[in-house]
């Protein structure tokens, strides 16, 4: 049984959520020295930079941030191909500890997409996993360090992450339906 | 899009795909490690009918940086020598379980009669004097790094306008020398009309295809007129038989009235582009010291061929996409 | 033996005959036409709202025998040719060996006896193995049964083989047919010099290659008095030499085919090896003048120009496919539908520019329905609407352009001799 559709995560909440994993991070790594947080093509991507701006404002160091596109990494092969983003990681990854930031968990796929992009980039000390939430039904060993929120639902769901930096709100869905495509979309992304 | 055999046949929002995409590719070629799984355990298979070490080479390594296993296929080594018509070598490619083709041939259309005999998705890689699609997608995204990003390293994000990012309208774009027998000139014509550019057209009557207005081109009788304020000259190789075969009367006045020289490029904009599909002729078509981007001219040489590799990677990406199952 | 064709539109331009009425056939030959429903015979054939005309005769044809058994035979030729009307063709020289030789001629025309679904009136090659120097021995051909001379597919270039050709074909009384190149115009085209070719890449082959050679043989004409037939027109400046030229008087007479009036070069696109010709398809301006020629009788004769060649040489790259398409089951309704429905051509002009001015062109009988001729006829249901498709042709091969193109016009059945012909 899956959970309800519906609002699952309103604006307070999600504030709420991120500051929390912001200080768990700092918790567990001991600071903010060596770090850097990757967002996952789209909307991981505003989340790390968040994580940043938190991490920034109770330590005083900014933590290294980019952004990691996988389109070219996914295992699956979708009849069209999604267009390729730019995966911008401007620092040597080497050492490092990398805090990957995903909006959403849900097979694990997408993590292990990512994962064997950042060693094509360079070898980590140390990757951990930042998500805002957790939909269950993983398909790889595969476990995030940092849950947002834990949401139980079915495989027949879609869950809406919606994030003001792209689609003018804070706020998390479960939807029967797909969602409509918002925010502005990758330029070129056509037929 | 299912082949890419021409441009004329391209559409414009295609042509922004292939473009975005290989900005794309281009900050892979940057890496270290120049390899993405992306196409791994998929094989492209280049069918060369005519000698080109460039282009081969190019799709070759576009191919493998996405982990597919390229392998060429060498006429004079085949039973193509042998008189096998290009169906039978096509169906027997595709029951090799070959996922792209990539073909060069010395005849128009072939890269379409290609397409007619495998459902495997075909690029064309040059056919005859017809059509040279990735050639003109290089070229325009080499000219939209220098006129649009403005740097010659790509490192700009493409959002710079967002519902037209690859816009080239206001740029003026001549293309001077033997146009009857270019499949550059052709899709290039096509490629950048579509993205908003002015084209021209310049050479002797003799090296002018029928009707070449017809195309979305407008034609120049001198070169003056073709370079008078333009933002990039392409200047297209002259195939020395061409004298022989009746077309020009010399070398030496084809240089004098169409050669690209420090003296012409002084009609053009100041910061003109000159660019070659190569190999040059220096002092025929180029002058060597425009060719060796001497006096501040630049050379793009080296940047067409990195993105030529990305574009062909770009190619391969969004031709290969199906699961094929 | 009395065969009657009853309640048909019975036409027959030969003798500006156009009427509903019996058409009554006695021993294979015409015995006459008369009021409707008032003949009997042993057989009455009920031809209400039919059209019955002479045969068809198509002056162009390429029937392949002997030597390209694998394109087409003289059986699968005149089988294609009696599916779409035409009792009688005139088969090219351009075989293998050539119809160069009274051998040739003879083993055609026996062959033709034996196996055709039309009469089979051979041309004779203009040169030996159409090689374009020595002269065949053109009295024998003719004494042989050669209805014309012919250089189709190997136009003379050297302006004295021509005149020479001519002076010879004078004396005998044979008409020249030319098909009308200059070569070192055409050398490597491929299709129609213009837009088209130039977007496609591929080598053009203009206009007026062929304008300049019909000139010259025009002129030749004029000089030697020899009976010029220009065969295949495709240029709109050649229907104006041509049009001069009658009004001088030359013995020239001009042919075309549905193709050069019913598609222009833009067939070929996506590289369709099934719109190559030589001369090539051309462009709505040509398509205009050409149909204003054959409205003001300019353009005597619509032929065909039935080419076929066998699938696998035009599954292949463009400029390397032969040249030639088919035309003999699609000719009349496409001539029906693009000419006479939308009023450009009155139909008697259309049967006449199909039978009798072909018969007078090489002199050949048929062509009328006259008393005492043999019954050749051509029945045709210009209501029936129907799709061409290659697949179901009677011809060994499918090249044909009009694949895939609704037309107005269906050919009933034939007959030869007052015979039924089965196709």
């Amino acid at each position: 049984m899956g959970a309800e559709t519906g609002l699952v995560m309103d604006a307070d909440e999600m504030r709420r959520a991120i500051t929390r994993i912001a200080h768990e991070i700092l918790e567990k790594n001991k600071g903010a020295q060596n770090l850097a947080l990757v967002g996952i093509m789209r909307r991981g991507a505003p989340i790390a930079d968040r994580l940043a701006d938190l991490i920034e404002r109770v330590e005083g160091i900014r933590p290294l941030t980019g952004r990691l596109d996988i389109a070219l990494y996914r295992d699956d092969y979708p009849e069209r191909r999604p267009p390729v983003g730019r995966t911008e990681v401007p620092f040597d990854l080497s050492g490092k500890r990398i805090v990957l930031v995903d909006e959403v968990i849900y097979t694990g796929r997408t993590t292990n997409a990512a994962i064997t992009a950042l060693f094509d980039l360079g070898r980590p000390a140390a990757i951990q996993l930042a998500v805002l939430l957790d939909r269950g039904h993983r398909e790889l060993p595969i476990r995030p360090d940092y849950v947002g929120k834990n949401v139980a639902t079915s495989r027949g769901q879609y869950v809406d992450c919606r994030l003001a930096e792209i689609d003018g709100e804070d706020a998390v869905y479960i939807l029967a339906e797909p969602p409509e495509p918002s925010g502005q979309e990758q330029p070129c992304a056509t037929s | 899009m299912r082949d890419l055999l021409s441009i004329r046949e391209t559409d414009t929002d295609q042509i922004h795909q292939v473009l975005q995409t290989a900005v794309g590719f281009n900050e892979i070629l940057k890496r270290p490690v120049k390899k993405v799984p992306t196409l791994r355990g998929r094989s492209v298979i280049t069918l060369f009918y005519e000698s080109s070490t460039r282009t081969r080479t190019s799709f070759e390594l576009a191919a493998k940086y996405m982990s597919a296993d390229a392998v060429n296929i060498a006429v004079a080594q085949s039973s193509v020598s042998k008189g096998e018509s290009l169906k039978d070598t096509l169906k027997t490619l595709e029951a090799l379980t070959a996922d792209c083709i990539v073909i060069r041939h010395p005849s128009s259309g072939a890269a379409h009669l290609a397409a007619q005999f495998t459902s495997v998705p075909v690029i064309n890689a040059g056919d005859g004097r017809h059509e040279h699609p990735t050639q003109a997608l290089l070229d325009a995204l080499t000219i939209w790094q220098h006129k649009v990003v403005g740097a010659e390293d790509d490192t700009y994000p493409v959002a710079l306008r967002p519902d037209k990012p690859f816009d080239l309208a206001h740029l003026t774009v001549a293309i001077v020398g033997d146009l009857a027998h270019s499949r550059v000139a052709r899709s290039n014509a096509w490629c950048l009309s579509r993205l908003g550019a002015t084209v021209r057209w310049a050479g002797p009557r003799t090296l002018l295809p029928a009707e070449a207005h017809q195309l979305p081109v407008t034609v120049c009788d001198d070169l003056e007129s073709a370079l008078t304020g333009a933002d990039v000259v392409m200047v297209l190789r002259l195939q020395t038989e061409r004298q022989e075969s009746g077309l020009l009367p010399s070398l030496r006045e084809y240089s004098r009235l169409w050669g690209v020289t420090h003296t012409s490029l002084r009609w053009a904009k100041p910061d003109v582009l000159v660019m070659h599909p190569g190999p040059m002729n220096r002092g025929v078509e180029i002058s060597a010291e425009v060719a060796d981007g001497v006096g501040g001219v630049r050379s793009t040489v080296e940047q067409q061929v990195t993105n030529g590799v990305a574009v062909r990677m770009a190619c391969l990406y969004l031709l290969m996409g199906g699961s094929g199952e | 033996m009395r065969l009657v064709l009853a309640n048909a539109r019975i036409l027959d331009p030969s003798q500006n005959i156009d009427r509903f009425g019996d058409l009554v056939i006695e021993d294979g030959k015409i015995a006459g036409v008369v009021a409707a429903h008032s003949a009997d015979g042993d057989e009455v054939r009920d031809c209400s709202g039919l059209l019955v005309t002479p045969g068809l005769i198509d002056i162009h044809v390429h029937l392949r025998e002997p030597g390209f058994e694998y394109k087409e035979d003289i059986e699968s030729g005149t089988r294609a040719a009696a599916a779409g009307g035409f009792t009688a063709v005139c088969c090219m020289p351009n075989t293998s060996p050539s119809i160069d030789s009274t051998a040739v001629v003879r083993q055609i025309i026996e062959r033709a006896a034996e196996v055709g679904c039309a009469r089979v009136y051979p041309i004779g090659a203009l040169t030996r193995n159409m090689q374009g120097d020595q002269l065949c021995e053109i009295a024998d051909l003719k004494a042989a049964g050669a209805c014309a001379i012919s250089d189709d597919a190997f136009p003379i270039q050297n302006a004295e083989t021509m005149r020479r050709g001519m002076e010879y074909c004078a004396q005998l009384g044979m008409t020249l047919m030319t098909h009308n190149e200059d070569q070192a115009l055409t050398r490597g085209g491929a299709m129609n010099e213009g837009r088209t070719a130039t977007m496609m890449g591929l080598p053009g082959i203009p206009r007026v290659a062929e304008d300049i050679a019909v000139a010259r043989n025009v002129l030749l004409s004029e000089l030697t008095g020899c009976r010029l037939h220009l065969l295949h027109i495709s240029s709109g400046r050649t229907v104006d030499i041509l049009r001069k030229a009658k009004m001088r008087r030359i013995p020239v007479t001009g042919e075309t085919a549905p193709h050069y009036w019913a598609l222009t070069d833009s067939a070929c696109e996506g590289y369709n090896t099934n719109a190559k010709m030589n001369p090539p398809i051309r462009t709505a301006e040509d398509n205009r003048l050409i149909i204003e020629g054959l409205v003001d009788g300019t353009i005597d004769i619509i032929a065909t120009d039935h080419a076929p060649h066998a699938p696998y040489e035009k599954e292949r790259e463009f400029d390397q496919a032969p040249f030639g398409i088919l035309g003999l089951e699609t000719s009349f309704a496409v001539s029906y539908t693009t000419l006479v429905l939308p009023g450009k051509l009155e139909l008697p002009d259309l049967i006449r520019k199909m039978t009798i001015a072909g018969a007078q062109v090489v002199g050949i009988p048929g062509g009328t329905l006259a008393e005492g001729a043999v019954a050749d006829v051509a029945v045709f249901d210009l209501a029936a609407q129907w799709t061409a498709r290659a697949a179901e042709g009677r011809s060994k091969s499918r090249n044909t352009p009009f694949d895939g193109m609704t037309v107005t016009g269906k050919t009933c059945f034939t007959l030869l001799g007052g015979r039924v012909v089965e196709v």
